[in-house]
């Protein structure tokens, strides 16, 4: 699986192999806040009946990196993410956050889906402090008031907008100080402009508490906007591994950079 | 929105009022025709001589104690079925195992007419207290059986999932995600199931009893005291409206998060 991935290097990127060194050396350097875990998947394959989703899948995510992964539907990008989140279990192969297989469900990982499913029946500070827990309002409200939601706190979630039910689900998904995030294409269904306000909100909180994430999406611009580094996934293998040096160093790409990254990531998917 | 909602609210004033109307015209024409001599007083008595046999057995302490007898029954046979049906429908819908082994069995009793039995229970019970409650368990046991089970069966599994990925365990699932999701479903059984109830104890209390409203019409038209037995109807028919309201008023309370249930004013745009 790895030649595939070296068979696209021939391009003024950094190629993939040498920047796993590099960027674990800058990952530890460069990350305030909580900080992220390690993921790795090695040898992953996942067959649901006779349809084989990955296969062989091998990848390794710094703490603190922002992946964006970018596929056609069906290449397996919502498995990958189900996988590591602990809701699918590899047919072979092996899934770690931190070095700890995942065996399920677990505390440092939180997972954002493509609808917010908020219960209808919590209000939306019951809905983000859905774990209970010790001072989980406190805390609930504080994750609302990050997201900008804390008036909204005793409303219920009927009475907010798409975009704004999908904050309360990223205060819900922060509230637990998560070590990893997971976001399964999660702005798909908002409108543009909610969307590049979500695209800030979210990278303005990864920068502050720099949790690993992982973004699910078919939108190549997104990809482009919101990765330090892009996956794309084709028929269950990886078909790029791209680093994105403008958002890894943190300033804003040129029209022509973004144009070339976007024409690079496309032709792969 | 506001235009639309106020136009709402002032065509319903009237439509509470109008509702009335009818009823009122009815009995009026009622009171006329009987007066008239153009009813004959043995088949419909005027409501007049309805509200005069009300008065009687109100002063003479009848009536109260009928009712007395006729409400506990209800109540008792209510608790004992929608308890039985609601554990059931709880059980059955959580544990596989347990739906395998009764579920069917549960369809095969419900496809029975529960008046059908009332000959075997009159050899069971006699025409006692016991005959009564169970009957009227039995009648109240299905539908809150069925609609609690299929509650619990119809909860969407992307909050079951959500629930899993937030760390719920098994107890929280079913306080915060099982249960509150049910619930519309479960007053739909209950108010079937009160339904089912009155007509119940109408028809037991008709054939075997030595008390209670049945037993008080069935007495009269012994004696041919046509205002009596259609003032059980009547007092029958309130008893009805009176148990479903307050199943209205007790699911507008739970049930306060359904858009069903919504209060216009407290929305925010």
């Amino acid at each position: 699986m790895s030649s595939q991935v070296q068979l696209l290097d021939a391009s003024p990127f950094e190629p993939s192999h040498r920047r796993r060194v590099n960027a674990a050396a800058q990952a530890r350097t460069s990350s305030p806040g909580d900080g992220g875990l390690p993921i790795e998947l090695s040898g992953v394959f996942k067959a649901f009946g006779q349809r084989e989703v990955l296969k062989g899948l091998d990848l390794t995510v710094e703490a603190g990196e922002f992946v964006v992964v970018v596929g056609r539907s069906g290449g397996g990008k919502s498995t990958l993410l189900r996988l590591v989140a602990g809701l699918e279990r590899p047919s072979a192969g092996r899934v770690a956050i931190d070095t700890q297989a995942v065996a399920g469900p677990q505390r440092a990982a939180r997972m954002m889906f493509q609808d917010a499913r908020l219960l209808p029946w919590q209000t939306v500070i019951g809905n983000v402090g859905i774990a209970r827990g010790p001072q989980w309002r406190a805390k609930a409200l504080e994750a609302l008031t990050a997201v900008g939601l804390a008036d909204r706190a005793e409303d219920w979630p009927r009475l907010l907008s798409g975009g704004q039910r999908q904050r309360v689900a990223l205060a819900r998904a922060l509230v637990g100080r998560p070590k990893v995030l997971l976001l399964d294409e999660p702005f798909g269904a908002l409108d543009a402009l909610t969307r590049v306000e979500m695209h800030q909100q979210l990278t303005g909180l990864w920068r502050e508490h720099r949790f690993t994430s992982i973004l699910i999406t078919h939108d190549v611009a997104e990809a482009a906007a919101l990765a330090e580094r892009v996956l794309v996934l084709r028929e269950g293998s990886l078909a790029l591994d791209l680093l994105i040096p403008h958002n890894k160093q943190r300033r804003a790409a040129s029209e022509a950079e973004l144009a070339a990254l976007q024409a690079r990531i496309l032709a792969a998917v | 929105m506001a235009m639309a909602k106020k136009r709402a609210l002032s065509f319903r004033l009237p439509d509470g009022a109008a509702a009335w109307i009818l009823p009122l015209a009815l009995i009026v024409g009622w009171e006329i025709a009987a007066d008239a001599g153009l009813i004959a007083a043995r088949v419909l008595p005027a409501p007049s001589a309805v509200m005069r046999a009300f008065w009687a057995t109100w002063r003479d302490g009848t009536l109260a104690q009928n009712v007395a007898v006729s409400a506990g029954r209800a109540l008792q046979g209510l608790l004992i079925g929608g308890l039985l049906g609601f554990a059931l429908g709880i059980v059955n819908g959580l544990w596989r195992p347990a739906e395998t082994a009764l579920d069917s069995s549960l369809q095969m009793l419900r496809n029975i007419p529960h008046l059908a039995i009332i000959p075997l229970v009159i050899l069971w019970f006699g025409i006692g207290e016991e005959a009564k409650i169970f009957l009227v368990s039995i009648g109240v046991l299905f539908p809150v059986y069925v609609n609690t089970h299929h509650g619990m069966r119809t909860i969407d599994p992307a909050f079951v999932e959500m629930a899993r990925v937030y760390g719920l365990g098994p107890f929280a699932l079913f306080w915060r995600v099982i249960l509150p999701g049910a619930l519309p479903s479960v007053f739909v059984g209950l108010r079937y199931g009160l339904g089912i109830m009155w007509l119940t104890l109408m028809v037991a209390e008709t054939i075997s009893a030595s008390s209670g409203i049945g037993y008080m019409t069935m007495n009269a038209r012994e004696f041919l005291q046509t205002d009596v037995v259609l003032l059980g109807i009547v007092i029958y028919a309130l008893l009805g409206k009176f148990s479903d309201t307050i199943t209205k008023l007790c699911e507008r309370s739970v049930l306060s998060w359904h858009p069903s249930y919504a209060k216009t004013v407290a929305e925010r745009p």
